[in-house]
């Protein structure tokens, strides 16, 4: 499908950089003109795939994180988070609510966020290589 | 993101501002658990008013402070969530942590 606007950005999986990726996300959503709600929809989905990314990807290294966005006809935003990282050997069982290998300091709450604010989500990993989230939200028309 | 204490007569207050994501998560929660080892609360309350966005790390924090405080035997309650902050509680399952706030700022319940 084609695209009529895109980006595609590339950092460190540094926590840090979490705030960038929402921020960025946000900038390019906002041609869409999104209501208040789609909008911080959107932020938490990347916030929580960008996390996982972080938190997960690169365990004995920083490693990089791409996020793509295309506009799609018809108001659709896809979302791409994409890593090289360790990848996720059982991505069902990482999808459970609550399931979580990060420990008390992970809610395991991050693909259920995601899930339930886009209206489509597609995690594809391969252990070893990487993992990529792609998601993808239609915006309300306004006016 | 700014963590801000107050203690009264028994009640722990605890307001978060700016955004609570992962970045944030670790600090905030280090100065919750100084606060509450420090006064030894019976009840305490996290106001989110300040927050500008929260992800599921602020989920995993509320879930660390309901169990820490819970090891004293005080109760905990959430007021205030911005409207994003909401949406994320409610979808993760912990609508029922939030009170609503009367206007002279009275507790209307607890967990």
């Amino acid at each position: 499908m084609k695209a009529e606007n895109y980006i595609k950005l590339e950092f460190p999986a540094r926590s840090v950089n979490e705030g960038f990726a929402r921020a960025a996300a946000a900038a390019f959503a906002a041609q869409l003109d999104p209501n208040m709600t789609e909008l911080g929809d959107i932020k938490t989905a990347v916030s929580e795939a960008v996390t996982n990314a972080v938190v997960h990807a690169y365990p004995e290294a920083i490693g990089m994180v791409q996020l793509r966005m295309r506009i799609l006809p018809n108001r659709e935003l896809e979302i791409v988070v994409k890593d090289r990282g360790v990848g996720i050997p059982d991505v069902e069982r990482a999808r459970t609510p609550l399931y979580t290998t990060g420990g008390e300091e992970r809610s395991g709450m991050g693909f259920t966020i995601m899930e339930g604010f886009m209206d489509r989500l597609r995690v594809r990993s391969i252990p070893g290589k990487g993992t990529t989230v792609t998601m993808r939200r239609k915006l309300t028309r306004r006016g | 993101m700014q963590t801000f204490s107050f203690y009264s007569d028994g009640r722990l207050t605890v307001r978060f501002c700016g955004e609570l994501d992962h970045a944030a998560a670790a600090g905030a929660m280090y100065a919750l658990t100084e606060a509450a080892q420090e006064y030894l609360p019976r009840t305490c309350v996290l106001d989110l008013s300040g927050l500008t966005f929260m992800d599921s790390s602020g989920v995993a924090l509320l879930l660390r402070a309901k169990k820490l405080l819970s090891r004293s035997g005080a109760s905990l309650t959430v007021q205030s969530p911005p409207e994003q902050a909401r949406r994320v509680l409610e979808l993760a399952g912990l609508g029922a942590m939030l009170v609503q706030q009367e206007p002279e700022r009275r507790e209307v319940g607890s967990i």
